[in-house]
C-alpha cells in the first residue's frame, strides 16, 4: 500500500542520493497543497501538463470544428482539412480492420480519442513538459477505461457466457481469472514503464553531462524516446485496446 | 569502514538489487531479436504483405517487453520509492 501510494503521489521526487549535487530532475514534483475529505493533495507536475495538452486539444478540436463546418464541398480543401481528413479517415480504416466491418465503426470515436491524448501526451516531452503517461495514475485510469469496456461488451454480446466461459476447463479457472485481472496491469504498466525509462534516462542525461555536450546530443535521443517509442507504444495501447474487446464480439 | 548507518547499507544493497533486478532486459533482448528477425524473413518470403508483418511484429514485441518492464518498475521502486527504508 505504501509504495502505490509513495509511487502516485510523488515519491520519485524525493531521489534521496542523486539530488544531492547535481540537478537531475525527472520526478513528479508537487506545486500547491490542498485539503480534501481528510486527506491531503497536491497539484503536481503531471497535473499541469496534462491541462496543457487538454487545452491543445480542445482548440484544435474547435479549429477544425470551424474549419469543417465552413467547408466548401465545390472548392478544393485546403492543407489543413486534407490533415484532420486524413487523421479520421485512417482511424476509421484501423478501427474497422481491426474490429471488423459490424462492430468496428463504433469505436472509432473512443479509439481516436485514446490515440490522439496518449501520442500528445508521449511527445509532450519534446516540448519541456513532463510527460503525464510517465506517471501511473494516469496510465492505469486508461487501462481501467479498457478493462471496463471489455467487459461491458463481453456482458453485452455474450450474456452470462461471459461469466461461465471463466470457468471452462474447471481446473484452470484460477489461471483465467487471474489473467482477466492481469490484462489491465500489464497494459498500463506497459505505458508507464516505456515512457517512464525515457523520462529518466533523458533527465540523468540532461543533469550530469556537460553543457557542451547537450547542445547536439540530446537531440537524436528525443528522437528516439520521445517520437519513436512514443509512438509505437501509442500504437500498441491502441491496438491492444481494440484486440481485447473484438475478442469479445466472437461466439 | 566501521560506521555504516542502517540506512546507508540499505540504500547500498537496495542499488546492487535495483541492478539485479535489471538482468530482467535479456530475456525481452533475445525475444525481440528473434521476432524482427522472424519478420524480415517474413518479408523476403512476402514483400507484398509488410505492413501486416509490420504490425504484428511490433505488436508481438511490444507484448513480449512487458516482463523486462517489470524488472525496470522493480529497479525504479527500489531506487525512488524504497519500502524497505519505512520498515527501520
Amino acid at each position: 500500500m505504501k509504495i502505490g501510494s509513495t509511487l502516485l503521489s510523488g515519491g520519485l521526487a524525493n531521489l534521496g542520493v542523486l539530488t544531492q549535487d547535481s540537478e537531475v530532475t525527472f520526478g513528479v514534483n508537487g506545486y500547491l497543497k490542498y485539503h480534501l475529505f481528510g486527506h491531503e493533495f497536491e497539484l503536481t507536475t503531471t497535473h499541469i501538463s496534462l491541462l496543457i495538452i487538454m487545452v491543445t486539444l480542445l482548440i484544435f478540436a474547435l479549429v477544425a470544428n470551424r474549419a469543417i463546418k465552413k467547408a466548401d464541398p465545390d472548392k478544393v480543401p485546403g492543407p489543413f482539412l486534407n490533415m484532420i481528413e486524413y487523421m479520421v479517415e485512417t482511424i476509421d480504416n484501423l478501427t474497422k480492420t481491426n474490429m471488423g466491418e459490424k462492430h468496428g465503426y463504433k469505436f472509432a470515436n473512443y479509439i481516436g480519442t485514446l490515440f490522439i491524448f496518449v501520442l500528445f501526451s508521449n511527445i509532450s516531452g519534446l516540448f519541456g513538459l513532463r510527460p503525464p503517461t510517465a506517471d501511473y495514475g494516469v496510465t492505469l485510469g486508461l487501462a481501467m477505461i479498457t478493462f471496463f469496456l471489455i467487459h461491458y461488451n463481453g456482458f453485452k454480446y455474450q450474456k452470462s457466457k461471459h461469466v461461465t466461459n471463466l470457468f471452462k476447463p474447471i481446473l484452470l479457472s484460477p489461471i483465467n481469472i487471474i489473467g482477466e485481472i492481469a490484462t489491465p496491469i500489464s497494459m498500463s504498466l506497459r505505458l508507464f514503464g516505456n515512457v517512464l525509462s525515457g523520462t529518466v534516462m533523458m533527465g540523468l542525461i540532461y543533469g550530469l553531462l556537460p553543457k557542451i555536450i547537450l547542445l547536439f546530443w540530446p537531440g537524436v535521443l528525443h528522437a528516439y524516446f520521445d517520437v519513436f517509442s512514443g509512438a509505437i507504444q501509442t500504437y500498441v495501447f491502441c491496438m491492444l485496446t481494440m484486440v481485447f474487446i473484438s475478442q469479445q464480439f466472437e461466439e | 569502514m566501521s560506521n555504516i548507518t542502517n540506512e546507508g547499507l540499505i540504500l547500498a544493497c537496495s542499488a546492487i538489487g535495483a541492478g539485479l533486478a535489471m538482468i530482467a532486459g535479456i530475456g525481452p533482448g533475445i525475444g525481440q531479436g528473434i521476432a524482427a528477425g522472424q519478420g524480415a524473413a517474413a518479408v523476403g518470403r512476402n514483400p507484398g504483405a509488410k505492413g501486416d508483418i509490420m504490425s504484428t511484429m511490433l505488436l508481438g514485441q511490444a507484448v513480449a517487453e512487458t516482463t523486462g518492464l517489470y524488472g525496470f518498475a522493480v529497479a525504479i521502486i527500489l531506487l525512488f520509492a524504497n519500502p524497505l527504508l519505512g520498515k527501520l
